[in-house]
């Protein structure tokens, strides 16, 4: 194995778990929801799938488990900001200290027990091509999901009636509603798939990119994932880009490192966040094209009839 | 109104009068915690000795602590909380609580404190700490003996004193049995982060290290060096669990006797401010047991832990160069410890650039 081919592969473990919480994140914005609880949805997935694995034996029982937490999860937060109309930005924020800590609670006897980890599958024929077969064939099955995930809200979000009404509600909650279109309903669905897509990203980290459960393992992954969306300008296929972007970036500074290049470690360690920042300059440059595609209704209340 | 206020002065009296009751009875021991008491790692470690602490004293000590207190002004509100609700002994247990450990204390001159691994005491404020250091460089005699390739790698944390210091232990270590062996480091400036941890310990082995040595917190590393075949050491607690074929040892932190013996002396009134800095000979931290390594190699192991607890062997002893070529000790001469808690240089033969 060539170091090209290793470092893609950390790579693509690195990203996978970005893309998918910051896809369902997309969904859920798309819908003109700003759920800042990505973090705490995550985590709560990552607890839930290492505790049903353990239990089971089965990291598929594991993985079902972490999508099962992530959506229920996200339904409170739903219940709250769309039912009881509570502010989104406080409510997201209270839902990933309470995934944080109630992950604690949840996993404390699964501390240091040995994780199973979701075996890669190998696509027949596609597998043995040279150089992208190892890559992108011989992979688990969150990574395949992750990518049928995304060309799935692509296809959903710009070639389907439901996707227009979905970015309708988003863009215009109140015309949206006029048109006959149920808004809370809609939002609540939205809700629902981004708590489920955080709940597989948290379920890829205590099952494949780590398999082990500790507390607080996310990280901050979840934050970066709600950063991506804004990189990505609400567009589905730049969330992947901007995911592998990120992770190639980190990886590549370990690489970097370990080389032995004298550039000092915080610099490098800075890296993925600063392309960040540039990225989202250059993209806020082109102030039409920025609001286009920002949901306009994102982050307001909707309250239908008053 | 006046019956009211006569009534709560009564109450404020006798809530007073048994909170001394019970303070006399029994010593109140507090501790605060940086991370979460079943982290796997630091913290835990601090817990079981404050477990063992509860199970020796017994009735004649009482404890309490506080977790995930994070560094900076929090950690002065926790403090202080845990100094007025009637602690007679605190240990802060984060390098990080120094400056906030040092202002509270002066605000309770009454109350003990002891903070790990800082450098400022006062007349109620001692200092501990542990020489890790001693543990890495038999970690680094025995990488030498189990590389092919003669290259480790070694995950860091931060670059502070405590870690360079480590990194230096592990090189010495390693070159009193091989001579031009090498180590790579990456700095992964977290801590705790087991993807970021485990994205070093891939980014290392892909570049050819067969041995790898953590000084962050997570088994992250060892579940990786497991999956690629090759030799790995465990960090604060036994991780042999993550790696039953693969660690060889590790430094585990057993703080418990130090705080039974200080709780001991808080007890029996006779606690003074002091800067101990224990090793291996006083138990403060251990050697996990040697395994997945020939017996020659565990033979040789043994013997160095031997000779540093007696005494005989000081990692830190010339003749040593710093990396750039120039001597620091002379042949025989051992470094200070002012030195080593200070320590911003790499000695000769770290194949890294010290991030300052």
């Amino acid at each position: 194995m060539g170091i090209v081919e290793a470092i893609l592969l950390s790579v693509i473990t690195a990203a996978t778990p970005l893309v998918l919480a910051a896809a369902g994140e997309l969904v859920a914005e798309r819908s003109g929801v700003l759920n800042l609880g990505v973090e705490g949805m995550m985590i709560m997935g990552a607890v839930c799938a290492f505790a049903a694995t353990q239990l089971s034996g089965s990291p598929y029982i594991g993985v079902l488990a972490g999508i099962a937490a992530g959506a229920l999860f996200s339904l409170l937060f739903g219940f709250l900001t769309l039912t009881l109309v509570a502010n989104q930005v406080a409510t997201g924020l209270a839902l990933t200290l309470l995934g944080l800590g109630v992950s604690g609670m949840l996993g404390e006897s699964f501390l240091g027990m040995q994780g199973i980890k979701l075996q890669p599958i190998a696509v027949p024929l596609l597998s043995q091509v040279p150089f992208i077969g190892p890559l992108l064939f011989r992979q688990d099955a969150i990574f395949y999901l992750s990518i049928a995930i995304v060309a799935g809200i692509h296809w959903f979000l710009f070639r389907t009636r439901s996707g227009l009404k979905l970015r309708a509600v988003g863009d215009s909650h109140g015309s949206a509603h006029a048109l006959g279109v149920d808004v809370i309903r809609t939002r609540y669905l939205a809700v629902l798939f981004g708590g489920a897509c955080a709940g597989l990203a948290g379920a890829q980290l205590s099952l494949v990119y780590t398999p082990q459960w500790v507390e607080n393992m996310s990280a901050g992954r979840g934050w970066i994932a709600l950063a991506l969306v804004v990189f990505a300008s609400w567009r589905p296929w730049r969330v992947v880009a901007g995911g592998y972007l990120f992770g190639a970036v980190s990886i590549s500074q370990l690489h970097a490192q370990a080389f032995g290049i004298g550039i000092p470690s915080q610099f490098l360690s800075s890296l993925p966040y600063m392309a960040t920042i540039v990225v989202l300059i250059l993209i806020s440059h082109n102030r039409r094209m920025t609001l286009i595609n920002t949901p306009a209704s994102l982050g307001k209340p909707f309250v239908p009839d008053r | 109104m006046k019956k009211l206020l006569l009534a709560l002065a009564t109450t404020t009296a006798v809530l007073g009068f048994a909170s001394a009751a019970s303070a006399q009875e029994k010593a109140k021991i507090c501790f605060v915690y940086v991370g979460s008491k079943t982290d796997g790692g630091w913290t835990q470690a601090h817990d079981i000795g404050r477990q063992q602490v509860e199970k020796e004293l017994g009735d004649k000590v009482e404890t309490q602590f506080l977790e995930n207190v994070p560094e900076g002004p929090d950690a002065e509100r926790a403090i202080e909380r845990l100094a007025r609700s009637g602690c007679g002994l605190v240990f802060t247990t984060s390098f990080g609580f120094m400056d906030a450990t040092i202002k509270i204390a002066q605000k309770f001159p009454d109350v003990k404190f002891e903070h790990a691994t800082g450098y400022k005491t006062a007349p109620n404020v001692a200092t501990y700490n542990s020489r890790f250091y001693e543990g890495r460089y038999i970690q680094g005699q025995i990488a030498a003996k189990m590389s092919q390739k003669g290259v480790a790698g070694y995950i860091a944390s931060f670059p502070i004193p405590e870690v360079v210091m480590g990194i230096n232990s592990f090189v010495i270590g390693a070159r009193s049995v091989n001579p031009d062996f090498k180590i790579k480091v990456v700095w992964a400036n977290t801590w705790f982060d087991p993807g970021k941890e485990a994205d070093a310990a891939k980014a290392l082995i892909d570049q050819g290290v067969d041995v790898l040595t953590q000084h962050t917190d997570t088994t992250a590393p060892m579940q990786v060096a497991a999956e690629r075949g090759i030799k790995a050491f465990g960090q604060a607690s036994d991780m042999i669990a993550a790696g039953p074929q693969t660690q060889l040892t590790a430094i585990v932190d057993t703080w418990g006797a130090y705080y039974v013996k200080r709780t001991q002396a808080f007890i029996d009134g006779k606690w003074e401010t002091t800067s101990s800095w224990d090793g291996l000979k006083d138990g403060i931290l251990t050697m996990a047991p040697y395994t997945n390594m020939p017996d020659d190699v565990k033979a040789m192991a043994e013997a160095t832990e031997a000779k540093i607890k007696s005494g005989e062997l000081k990692p830190f002893t010339g003749p040593l160069n710093k990396q750039d070529g120039t001597a620091w000790l002379k042949e025989g001469e051992a470094s200070d410890d002012a030195t080593l808690l200070g320590m911003n240089f790499y000695v000769e033969g770290v194949d890294d650039k010290l991030p300052q």
